[in-house]
């Protein structure tokens, strides 16, 4: 595929035991740009998000097949250690998950700091707020606990702690599911925002979101990947009659 | 078909029954709390707390030794079963999951069952046959393998409390598994594994059964390990079995020492507990 | 960790040197963490094992000299002549045990149905509190209650009344002298009554609750459904519990020593002093002399430690069960 391509999955299958989850998905994700997972639930898109930093495999029972490719190194090779993998694939989850034992400052610079990674700790902090757009909300209490802040920050302060790390590609699992419209309206821009420096692999049950914020679209159904394009494309005129039905609303 | 009156009647005597049986629990209870404070505060002093135990036919005196002995053998045992216990249980919610895990789960389940006089004896064979002597040593020893089986469960359950979705953040930031684990899974586990040490360290205290032929007793003041040491509850012990009335009355005050002693630990923990849950989990 | 599969050998060429590949030195430190861990684990396998092995090797001596079925078969202790019977100890941990359940069964479950089917929430939490305090309760301090309050309540009271209405059966002859079986049995069941109700809540909680409602909802009452929907559910669980008490009173020392009398004998009237295993091991321990009774103290130690493991071991297998099946809409109540 293109040249740019950032991410590249090719005949990607993982399996639960002995289900396939994802059967044999091959598809690619240029740099900086946004690619939204949609499928009706249980079509395997969250964990195929999962296979893209290998977070798959810590499931009991996983196994996966094929290759993910992030500028032309392989993920699954033999020998490469699923830990670098994620300082450079990072990952927000459907509900946000700051650490509760740490304060607001501490949850954003954990990655550095349980990495190890030594650095001017203090305006990394200050530029990560500022780009997901929480530093005015919270630079006068960093040091509180990060529990006590709502959803929404909470979220962004989840998509915060994974940037500070600097991946290059940033995987979403619905990552707005659990929060109120005007929480998500500001997750959405900002995803528009990080997009300048990031490649954005984000599943999305809401086709809306995915028609708002997305370069290209692939649909997942029962596992597999049906269509993949652009995302106006996907909306207005799918190939597939599947993905039309999907995209119009007779199922899922 | 019994009339409904009957059933009626039914339900209301069991209901009756087992408000019954509840009373059969708490009467006891208050007996005890209500004795050990109505006859131990009277002669509960300053010098009491502090002071030896005076020479059998002599009265006054006090169970200062017995206090220190019981904190110094519980430091002890605490300084070794609390970081093995901890650490067991760090096992079994981490990698106990396979046959080995499983084996040490069991085993911690049923060493929880062991009575503490067999415990006992085993620290005597262990430490005092080869010293020749009883020791404060031997006593906390037989404390420290009490405390570790269920210090290693509680800490499992704790552990396995924490969020899965707090691990895998932390994995998916690039994270190794065991900073993970000690950094964010360990750390946000701490505050319920603090209650627990407590509570261990609160049934530690309790214990008489394996000190007696450990650590033995001591009517002076001893903070070395390898001496027979004093200690609260086998002094109520032998007060309680004496024939002497001034002995019962120390019997009893020590008791109520004993009591709060066990009783600020114990809310202590709840306390710390009860904060936790207020506070909420993530 | 599962191993993912890698791709086919040309990429795997393809995937050149990179910042990926330092798994060799990094995953040193995830290897290190479980041997560590491991090694922590292997601890509780160590004490359990040290623990056999050691009353084990103590009551070698005791078993060559008296031979096993005799020495738990005899009926005589006395240790100036070297004649040791394990009999009379047996008999005492039993019977103060069977009275401890009979009495603390009944009672832990009525209590257990009251916290959990009856009392609104306030009252439960309040008597929750209050029972897991009399679980806090050093033993000694039961056994000082006991000598100064319970017995002199029962040699006074208790045993005259039982004695002139029940007297009939040998169980209840004799004079009343307070200290004996019934004074042990009765402090061990309130010691082991915490344990059975803690235990018996949990699994009453786990009874799904759609039974439940359902005998309600054909119009049971709170009784009818109880014995319906909930006990017959929470059976198995209840007798783990009652095994797990069990397991506590037979191992329960100091209250019991203090309240048996201390007798080696064998009596068939609850009035009369006794001894049990734990009770004995507590008195001679620290002043026998001689490998032999050392060695017969620590036989006895061993048969209680072999029994609580076999009770604890088979108490865990039942309450397991229910645990698994838990329904989380019940659980959460």
């Amino acid at each position: 595929m293109s040249e740019r391509s950032k991410l590249e999955v090719r005949h990607l299958t993982a399996w639960f035991g002995k289900t396939a989850a994802i059967k044999d998905v091959s598809l690619s994700v240029p740099a900086h740009t946004v690619l939204a997972i949609i499928g009706p639930s249980g079509c395997g898109k969250s964990t195929f998000i999962r296979c893209l930093n290998r977070m798959h495999e810590l499931t009991a029972g996983t196994r996966v097949e094929g290759s993910v490719l992030i500028e032309g190194e392989d993920l699954y090779a033999r020998g490469v250690d699923p830990v670098f993998i994620r300082r450079r694939v990072g990952m927000v989850f459907q509900r946000p998950n700051v650490f509760p034992t740490m304060s607001i400052r501490e949850n954003v610079l954990a990655g550095l700091r349980l990495n190890g990674v030594r650095g001017d700790h203090a305006s990394i902090l200050e530029d990560t707020l500022r780009r997901t757009a929480l530093w005015d909300e919270v630079k006068d209490r960093l040091d509180e606990s990060a529990v006590r802040l709502s959803g929404g920050q909470q979220q962004r302060l989840c998509i915060a702690r994974a940037i500070a790390v600097e991946p290059e590609v940033l995987l979403m699992d619905e990552p707005a599911s659990a929060l109120d419209p005007i929480a998500t309206a500001r997750i959405e821009e900002l995803i528009g925002e990080l997009k300048q420096g990031y490649t954005i692999v984000i599943v999305t049950h809401n086709m809306q979101q995915a028609v708002r914020i997305s370069d290209d679209t692939a649909f997942f159904y029962l596992g597999e990947l049906v269509e993949h394009g652009p995302t106006k494309q996907i909306f207005t005129t799918p190939r597939v009659p599947r993905t039309e039905d999907y995209v119009t609303g007779k199922f899922g | 078909m019994k009339s409904q009156r009957s059933r009626r009647a039914v339900d209301l005597f069991m209901t009756a029954l087992c408000g019954t049986c509840t009373a059969l629990a708490l009467i006891p209870l208050a007996s005890i709390l209500w004795l050990v404070v109505r006859n131990g505060a009277g002669a509960i002093s300053l010098t009491f707390l502090t002071a030896l135990p005076a020479p059998v036919g002599e009265t006054g005196g006090g169970v200062g030794n017995a206090i220190a002995g019981t904190l110094f053998m519980v430091g002890l045992a605490a300084l070794c079963g609390v970081p093995l216990g901890i650490g067991a249980g760090v096992f079994l919610a981490e990698r106990g999951d396979g046959p080995l895990g499983r084996t040490v789960r069991f085993c911690a389940e049923v060493l929880g069952g062991v009575p503490s006089i067999v415990v006992g004896i085993v620290a005597w064979g262990l430490i005092v046959v080869p010293m020749h002597r009883f020791s404060a040593l031997a006593g906390a020893a037989a404390l420290a393998i009490l405390m570790i089986p269920t210090l290693a469960r509680a800490t499992e359950e704790m552990i396995r409390l924490v969020p899965t979705a707090l691990r895998e953040a932390s994995l998916a930031l690039g994270v190794p598994a065991w900073r993970t684990s000690l950094s964010v899974v360990l750390r946000t586990a701490l505050g319920g594994i603090v209650t627990a040490v407590l509570l261990a360290l609160a049934r530690a205290a309790g214990e008489t059964a394996p000190l007696l032929f450990t650590a033995l007793n001591n009517q002076y003041w001893n903070l070395r390990p390898d001496q027979p040491t004093s200690s609260l509850t086998v002094q109520i012990y032998n007060y309680a079995i004496s024939p002497y009335d001034d002995w019962h009355q120390k019997a009893w005050a020590a008791a109520l020492t004993l009591l709060l002693m066990v009783g600020l630990l114990n809310l202590t923990a709840r306390w710390l507990a009860g904060g936790r849950m207020q506070r909420g989990p993530a | 960790m599962p191993r993912a599969d890698a791709g086919d050998p040309a990429e795997m060429a393809l995937a050149a040197p990179s910042t990926l590949r330092r798994a060799g030195l990094r995953a040193l430190g995830d290897r290190a963490f479980a041997v560590a861990l491991t090694g922590l684990g292997l601890w509780v396998l160590v004490i359990a094992g040290v623990i056999v092995t050691v009353c084990y090797r103590l009551a070698r001596p005791a078993f060559a000299k008296l031979g096993v079925l005799p020495f738990l078969a005899g009926s005589d202790w006395n240790p100036v002549e070297d004649s040791y019977g394990a009999l009379p100890f047996l008999y005492g941990t039993l019977v103060t045990s069977a009275v401890a359940i009979l009495v603390a069964l009944p009672v832990a479950i009525g209590l257990a149905l009251f916290l959990v089917e009856m009392a609104p929430a306030w009252v439960r939490k309040l008597v929750s509190f209050l029972v897991e305090l009399l679980a806090a309760i050093p033993s000694v301090v039961y056994g000082l209650w006991g000598l100064f309050v319970l017995v002199p309540w029962l040699r006074e009271t208790v045993e005259p009344a039982l004695g002139r209405w029940l007297g009939f059966l040998p169980l209840f002859r004799g004079p009343p002298i307070g200290v004996g079986y019934l004074a042990a049995g009765l402090i061990l069941a309130l010691m082991i009554l915490p344990t059975i109700t803690a235990v018996s809540v949990e699994v009453l909680r786990t009874a799904p609750a759609t039974q439940r409602e359902g005998a309600l909802a054909l119009g049971a009452t709170r009784w009818e459904a109880i014995r319906m929907a909930s006990l017959p559910y929470a059976r198995r669980g209840i007798v783990g519990a009652t095994i797990l008490g069990l397991g506590r009173a037979l191992g329960e020392t100091m209250a019991v020593t203090m309240l048996l009398g201390n007798q080696p004998e064998i009596h068939a009237s609850l009035f009369a002093a006794g001894y049990s295993l734990p009770a004995v091991i507590a008195n001679e321990f620290a002043e026998a002399t001689g490998d032999i009774h050392i060695g017969a103290l620590a036989a006895l130690a061993l048969v209680l430690c072999g029994t609580t493991f076999a009770l604890n071991a088979a108490a865990r297998l039942l309450i397991r069960v229910p645990a698994e099946r838990r329904t989380p809409a019940r659980a959460s109540a």
